[in-house]
């Protein structure tokens, strides 16, 4: 489980994150939505040690992240941009991603690597790959080493249909196998097939935290793009 | 921790050792130094012309490329911080990943003339060590100095004109500036606020430096020759090398502190 609490972030005078609550359970996945600046990402890479905040604490499992580095032993992380040294090969990446974690975790997960046929792509520098494929490369990666915790940022946002499917297979197998599962998406239809609970955002509160089924009847829709416009009609958004 | 440093070391130096813009470096030094020995200078005259190509070449590319090469991996810096490693672990292997390729570059251009042409000995070899040692020098620095102000700057075209800018002021302006103050104060005894003022430019140290080897420092500029007649030729080397000591360990450890500090 990954608890917030009271966490606040400013970026001068600007208040991204307002003393926000929050509690992330395992074993389900969770979807951070909201508009564009809402604070998706920054709560992201303040769970990840990216961003500092200003006031709050952080728990892991019970344990409060203060700075220190080993917790991320257990977290796996796809960004929004995947961009990688442009001189090396796609297996010079990821040996160096296993190099700095092997100890702890010597098996790697390569279910996506060979579900994606990234293997075809290993000898290519990266600056010859797609867009496409670097994001292949960045999933591969958050999962590469089994971790306790998913955090993925608009995973499928420039993947291709197929590639998309196999990730979020990989995401729903994961969950069975209890993962807590963090993620951030504009596609609701996406949302609707893979998060068992909400979180939406609006100006760095929480205005929803709950079920997505609790929030599709709550609002008396069908789809949980209606009801997420539903409901930030209601914010007068 | 420092097993960590390494293992990211050890990839960007792959990375940046297949660059184009390192390749283009070590060329450069070469033709040039191997150029003016063809053109009849003997070691000694090659290593006084390449003196002044290296106290502004080096500091310039080295700040551009490094300012140029964070900027362009701080999604990949990022993807490196959410894995078990400290900030100043990667801090390091990203400072010496491109220090290191640099210097090899810049000794392996400069330095392969000079052995083509069998200068192994006596002065020619002694003033050869001494500029590849001040050129080594400026490379730390002027990376330390690149990586500082790319991590102040989020934003890119603020940091490199800023880089452009401190480069400009070091090779160019701080001269002029020196110049102005012996003129405008010439009546005054000069000899210390002009040490002191030294002190505060890399590029100015490092001439200086390569000035008391040759031992010409009173027929090039009115420091060079301050430095030669309050400290002698060994103190003064002494003094300058310290200096530029200090100009790489004083922005590491600014830049270390803030990219301990950055949200990224």
């Amino acid at each position: 489980m990954i608890q917030l609490s009271n966490l606040t972030k400013k970026y001068g005078k600007l208040e991204v994150l307002k003393s926000l609550n929050l509690k992330i359970e395992s074993g389900k996945v969770t979807a951070i939505v909201g508009p564009n600046g809402a604070g998706k990402t920054t709560i992201i890479k303040c769970i990840l040690g990216l961003i500092k905040s200003n006031s709050g604490e952080i728990f892991i499992q019970d344990e409060r992240i203060n700075g220190d580095c080993e917790y991320r032993e257990n977290i796996g992380y796809m960004a929004q941009v995947a961009r990688f040294p442009e001189n090396l090969t796609v297996r010079n990446v990821l040996e160096m991603i296993t190099d700095l974690r092997k100890e702890k975790h010597p098996e790697r997960d390569e279910e996506l690597i060979e579900r994606f046929h990234l293997t075809t792509e290993f000898g290519k520098k990266i600056k010859n790959l797609s867009g496409g494929n670097r994001q292949k490369v960045n999933a591969c990666i958050a999962f590469l080493f089994d971790p306790d915790i998913l955090i993925l940022d608009e995973p499928t946002a420039s993947l291709d249909p197929v590639a998309s499917s196999i990730l979020k297979d990989k995401i729903k197998k994961e969950k069975l196998a209890g993962k807590t599962i963090i993620l951030t998406s504009h596609i609701m239809a996406e949302v609707e097939e893979l998060a068992d609970d909400i979180i939406f955002l609006l100006e760095g509160s929480i205005y929803y935290e709950g079920s997505t089924q609790g929030l599709i009847s709550g609002t008396g829709e069908q789809k949980l793009e209606r009801a997420i416009a539903r409901m930030m009609e209601g914010a007068g958004v | 921790m420092r097993r960590n440093m390494i293992k990211i070391l050890k990839y960007e130096f792959q990375d940046i050792a297949r660059s184009k813009w390192l390749i283009f470096y070590t060329m450069f030094f070469f033709l040039l130094t191997e150029g003016l020995f063809r053109l009849g200078g003997g070691a000694t005259k090659t290593t006084m012309s390449m003196m002044n190509v290296v106290i502004i070449v080096v500091p310039l590319f080295c700040i551009i490329l490094g300012t140029m090469y964070l900027y362009n991996s701080r999604e990949f810096i990022q993807l490196l911080l959410t894995q078990p490693i400290k900030r100043n672990s990667l801090f390091w292997g990203i400072y010496l990943g491109l220090s290191i390729p640099l210097v090899i570059s810049f000794v392996l251009g400069m330095g392969l003339p000079y052995i083509l042409h069998d200068i192994n000995s006596g002065e020619g070899l002694n003033s050869f060590l001494v500029l590849l040692g001040s050129g080594i020098l400026l490379t730390f620095i002027f990376v330390a100095v690149s990586y500082l102000i790319a991590i102040l700057f989020d934003d890119r075209i603020r940091g490199l004109a800023t880089v452009i800018g401190l480069w400009l002021f070091f090779a160019v302006i701080y001269d002029g500036i020196i110049l102005f103050v012996i003129y405008m104060f010439g009546d005054y005894p000069l000899e210390k606020p002009i040490i002191g003022l030294t002190i505060f430019n890399p590029i100015d140290l490092a001439r200086i430096l390569l000035l008391l080897k040759f031992d010409i420092s009173a027929l090039m500029g009115y420091t060079g020759a301050v430095f030669e007649k309050f400290f002698g030729s060994g103190m003064g080397m002494a003094m300058s090398l310290g200096a530029l000591g200090l100009w790489i360990i004083i922005p590491l450890i600014i830049a270390l502190r803030k990219f301990g500090k950055k949200d990224f």
